[in-house]
């Protein structure tokens, strides 16, 4: 307990990290895995190429690795920005990858005929697709998304390893003071289970309002 | 040629992988005529149908809508489907949407009418199609007949200059039918040019200006309904005609 107690801000510093890459990273990946998924499906061959190769490279990638890219890389081409900025690039590019698939496997479930119908009125991709398509195929990925974003949060600690404040490395610091290893990562992993249960029951509010009935 | 023609489709093909489904369809509509398509599943009826909207490709041919050729994938394309209603054989009713916003949804978004007096006119179709008490329910909560009625609806929202049914009454219960052929016929009688494939023989008796008899992908007989029933030409109108008329 002396270990939370002594050392609170550090541990509100870290926690907050965390929480902050996992929320701008998450939108991030929201926002770039539904253009992708809407890529994938369109009608235009290019941008079905483009959501292929954008799933194919980030979702085979080792986070890591995708993390080095982004923190030495863009530098290269005189892209510099702060770390954290970085680490939310490198994450919600990557989750994006798995967001689009959740998307798209939703998309699956809705029905040809669906489409057709907005289709057969005159309604345009976009229309048909945000109008009639998306938002029966939300109902459906509700419980996946919750998945792949608590997986974020997790993958976060990554960036602990490239100078980004988050909560894992808080251990560093308090281990150097010598406190004991077991307490100082239990209240890590609390940190953790805060921010996780947190997204779950979110999802699970989500899903009681709209998921599919049955 | 008729000046008149609404319809025009001119040596159309079409090929799923190496069965050719549509083979050389020569065939028009003029306007205000009620043509009905009939024939054995897999003549190809419900393609041909589907390819006057381009829900379906075709691989040679042209098909003209109103004298104009139907474009390709885009805004033209879009334009031209909301002048051409579809019914379909599933229904394909917004399960997400109520009854009245399914009517008025397009009228909306593509028609680019104020919501209310989106709302007003579909009322005035759902009541013409008997169902203006439903306007509030999920297509779910309807029975099938209702459903395609309210469909039915849905397409006449865009003031069609032609309505597609693709075999309106196949999914339906029996006693489910005639609401549904009633709409229909009540269409007909108004005027509405109708291409129809179905395999309801009392409607295309009493409703058809032609029938159209369709087997392996090529039309076999185009001819009035009265010839067609009475006198069939060709041996496989017979023979489809002798299976089903039986009972």
């Amino acid at each position: 307990m002396d270990v939370l107690t002594q050392n609170f801000s550090l541990y509100a510093r870290g926690f907050l990290g965390t929480l902050e890459l996992t929320v701008y990273a998450s939108l991030l990946a929201l926002a770039l895995g539904f253009v992708m998924a809407a890529c994938r499906v369109s009608p235009v061959g290019s941008l079905r190429a483009l959501g292929t190769v954008w799933v194919t490279v980030l979702r085979n990638t080792p986070l890591t690795l995708l993390f080095f890219a982004v923190v030495l890389g863009l530098p290269r081409f005189g892209l510099v920005l702060p770390f954290q900025l970085f680490a939310v690039l490198a994450l919600g590019c990557y989750t994006s990858a798995f967001i689009c698939e959740v998307l798209r496997s939703g998309i699956n479930t809705v029905p040809v005929g669906q489409g057709e119908a907005a289709r057969s009125l005159g309604m345009s991709f976009g229309q048909t697709l945000g109008g009639i398509v998306l938002p029966q195929a939300f109902r459906s990925v509700i419980p996946p998304i919750g998945s792949t974003l608590i997986a974020l949060a997790k993958n976060s600690a990554i960036a602990g390893a490239f100078s980004v404040t988050e909560l894992l490395g808080t251990y560093k610091p308090l281990n150097e003071m010598g406190y004991g290893i077991v307490w100082t990562f239990v209240w890590i992993a609390v940190g953790y289970l805060i921010i996780t249960l947190a997204i779950s029951g979110l999802f699970h509010v989500l899903e009681k309002r709209y998921g599919a009935a049955r | 040629m008729a000046v008149d023609s609404l319809i025009e489709l001119r040596g159309v093909n079409k090929y799923y992988g190496q069965s050719h489904v549509l083979q050389d369809i020569d065939l028009t509509v003029s306007r205000g005529e009620v043509v009905v398509v009939i024939g054995p599943s897999g003549s190809g009826k419900s393609t041909l149908c589907r390819t006057v909207n381009r829900l379906e490709t075709i691989e040679s041919g042209r098909i003209l809508i109103d004298g104009r050729p139907l474009p390709e994938e885009g805004r033209g394309l879009a334009r031209l489907r909301a002048e051409v209603g579809m019914v379909f054989q599933s229904f394909n009713l917004f399960a997400h949407r109520t009854v009245l916003a399914n009517v008025s949804l397009a009228q909306i978004k593509v028609r680019g009418r104020k919501k209310e007096d989106a709302d007003r006119r579909s009322l005035r179709l759902l009541d013409r199609v008997g169902l203006a008490s439903q306007a509030d329910k999920l297509p779910a909560q309807l029975s099938g007949g209702q459903q395609q009625r309210v469909a039915i609806a849905r397409a006449l929202a865009m003031d069609p200059k032609v309505m597609l049914f693709d075999e309106p009454t196949s999914a339906l219960d029996p006693e489910m039918i005639n609401e549904v052929l009633e709409v229909m016929r009540q269409l007909a009688r108004e005027g509405m040019t109708m291409v129809v494939v179905t395999h309801e023989m009392g409607f295309a008796r009493s409703a058809a200006n032609r029938v159209v008899f369709m087997a392996d992908g090529r039309i076999v007989e185009d001819r009035t309904p009265d010839d067609f029933f009475t006198a069939p030409e060709s041996e496989r109108a017979r023979d489809f005609l002798s299976k089903i008329l039986k009972h």
